[in-house]
């Protein structure tokens, strides 16, 4: 694999950024209710990502060390008022329900941690690349969280009925706690022990030592 | 692993013949060859159907005849009581509101009929707590090549006690599956999970279904099979409604009222509770505490008495619903409970306290025993790690003290 495919592959499993970094879990929990906000806001956070990386990357040389932290925060909010703008005028319903959650991109760790370990020390298209892989890897996992969370939750799927009607005849009923964000925390959870057992972590270094 | 568990075998003393032959059985099948992986499905069986004999022979350790497996055993014996008034009590409930009860109420017969019918309501829920909860048990000791854990025989049992007796069993299935998945394997298995299972099971179905868990259309069982309920209010939700209970403190007390299947009884539980303290299995501080702290709040309330609800007198919030059950076999949990001697005061007080409060003041929950011991199980170990470091710091000083005074 070249190097630049690696930078966006990467993310999406190996080095996920919700998975593996642990980063971005307040909008994780919020914002994964229903399928259809989680899927417009892993698609802003990927824009922003995407874009702040290339810009930051393109001034890396001229930002005086000291004050970096306040050039990226300039560049991220212009970037998070544009998206909210766009939402606001093409999206507005979704827009509405993102509430106050778009405009909080701009304290989204990724977005900071994808800064300072990346764009700051490389150059603009390898950048852009990384910020986009890094953005895809959190909107994979918000996806999956919205994915199981509206399925059972309410039975919709971007809000078209999914589970049929004979089964809530039949005495199925939607699971309350699925749209209440504990139930958000334990699927992350889950998606974490999965990925963690698929990496090879966890009981791997138990098992070395015990058996001797 | 096949190669320990062969060491195993000579090892257990055989006294009835009645048994040699299961003996032999357990002897002749152990699991070989392609069959190890289900070592310890069998060693699980085998220990549960004679006692090991083998006891570790180095280090310092407490020997007891009373190993986990006869711990457990008797909490269950302790809960059975409980249990069977329960049933009874399902049939009974059953038999006041329903116009097509097969017997006159009053009778001997109507007597064994009602038990008969809540024992055919019970069954199911038990059968479908123990093989959900037993075969994730058995997959998860497989996997980590553990020996099975005798923490879910409690817990397998508790859960259908405190659920309302239509719930429906593919609910029970998940809320069990959540429980033992998410209360208890994930952190390690029994004696590592610091939230009590049964009540995450219970917790699970109040917030996922709240329409099955609360209200006055799921206490009692329309008919034999299904989940169709009869409307009745159980008394702690007639106060949520702002009535007063239509109960006598007697009913309360003997238990004949509407309620989770097996909860109602303060007699049936107290019963456990004489069990448990006599085998020393529960804490006596934690029961006590429990009961204290519940008792100064409603104390507090009726001093207050701003309306009906805490006018009430205090005892009987020991009587309705289940505060006693909750202070006997759930909050005396040796794994999530206070381990220091005060902290469990501090940890049983406050379940107490707290259980009162959510039910008087908080309508939206009329039962706060199980919010109040999962809350208070999340504070035991900051409750423990501030008792211990405190008494660290008392016998420094004192160690201090006294090497200064030595010194001069």
């Amino acid at each position: 694999m070249s190097n630049l495919k690696k930078l966006v592959i990467e993310p999406l499993r190996k080095t996920n950024p919700v998975t593996v970094l642990v980063l971005g879990i307040c909008s994780c929990l919020a914002v994964t209710a229903q399928l259809k906000p989680a899927l417009v806001m892993g698609a802003s956070v990927t824009v922003v990502t995407a874009l702040s990386n290339l810009i930051i990357s393109l001034l890396r040389k001229g930002i005086p060390n000291r004050i970096r932290i306040i050039v990226q925060l300039v560049v991220v909010a212009t970037l998070v008022i544009l998206i909210d703008q766009f939402l606001k005028a093409f999206a507005y319903d979704v827009s509405k329900q993102l509430s106050v959650y778009v405009g909080l991109i701009i304290t989204n760790c990724i977005i900071m941690g994808r800064l300072e370990a990346f764009a700051l020390s490389h150059g603009p298209w390898e950048s852009f690349l990384d910020g986009l892989g890094n953005g895809l890897g959190y909107s994979l996992i918000l996806v999956i969280v919205a994915f199981f969370r509206e399925l059972f939750g309410s039975g919709t799927l971007l809000g078209y009925q999914v589970i049929p009607q004979s089964f809530y005849e039949a005495g199925y009923q939607n699971n309350g706690l699925m749209i209440l964000p504990p139930m958000a925390l334990i699927v992350m959870g889950i998606i974490i022990w999965i990925s963690n057992k698929d990496a090879g972590h966890g009981t791997a270094g138990r098992e070395t030592t015990t058996q001797k | 692993m096949s190669k320990k568990l062969g060491m195993r075998s000579e090892e257990y003393k055989v006294k009835s013949n009645a048994f040699k032959g299961l003996a032999k059985w357990f002897e002749t099948h152990e699991p070989k060859g392609k069959w190890a992986w289900l070592g310890s499905t069998y060693e699980a069986f085998h220990t549960f159907a004679f006692t090991p004999n083998r006891v570790t022979k180095r280090g310092c350790h407490v020997r007891d005849a009373v190993d986990l497996k006869r711990a457990m055993i008797t909490v269950v014996i302790a809960l059975a009581p409980a249990m069977l008034f329960g049933m009874w009590n399902i049939g009974y409930q059953t038999s006041l509101h329903t116009t097509d009860w097969p017997y006159e109420l009053g009778t001997a017969a109507n007597f064994f009929y009602c038990f008969w019918f809540g024992f055919l309501r019970m069954l199911p829920m038990l059968a479908v707590s123990y093989v959900v909860g037993l075969g994730i048990e058995f997959a998860f000791a497989q996997i980590r090549h553990h020996q099975v854990n005798e923490g879910f025989l409690v817990t397998g049992f508790l859960i259908p006690m405190i659920v309302p007796v239509t719930t429906p069993l593919w609910q029970l299935a998940l809320a069990t599956a959540f429980a033992v998945i998410i209360g208890k394997e994930v952190f390690g298995g029994t004696g590592m999970n610091f939230l009590n299972p049964a009540l995450v099971a219970r917790a699970f179905l109040f917030f996922a279904y709240p329409t099955r868990m609360s209200g006055d259309g799921v206490w009692i069982a329309a008919d034999l099979w299904g989940t169709d309920a009869i409307t009745g209010a159980t008394p702690l939700g007639e106060l949520a409604a702002g009535l007063q209970p239509s109960a006598s403190a007697l009913d309360m007390l003997i238990g004949t009222t509407p309620g989770s299947t097996c909860e109602t009884s303060v007699i049936a539980v107290a019963l456990g509770a004489i069990i448990l303290l006599i085998t020393g299995i529960a804490s006596w501080r934690i029961m006590f505490s429990v009961i204290l702290g519940g008792g100064l709040m409603g104390l507090l309330f009726n001093a207050i008495g701003a309306n009906a609800y805490m006018q009430l007198p205090f005892y009987y919030h020991y009587l309705m619903g289940g505060f006693m059950f909750g202070a006997v076999f759930m909050a005396t949990d040796p794994v999530t409970a206070a381990q220091t001697n005060v902290g469990k005061w501090i940890y049983g007080l406050l379940i107490g306290i707290l259980a009162v409060m959510l039910r008087v003041i908080n309508p939206a929950y009329p039962e706060g025993m199980m919010l109040a011991i999962l809350l208070m199980n999340c504070f035991a170990p900051l409750i423990d790690h501030c008792v211990i470091s405190r008494n660290i710091a008392k016998r420094k000083k004192r160690a201090i003290i006294s090497s200064k005074t030595t010194a001069q």
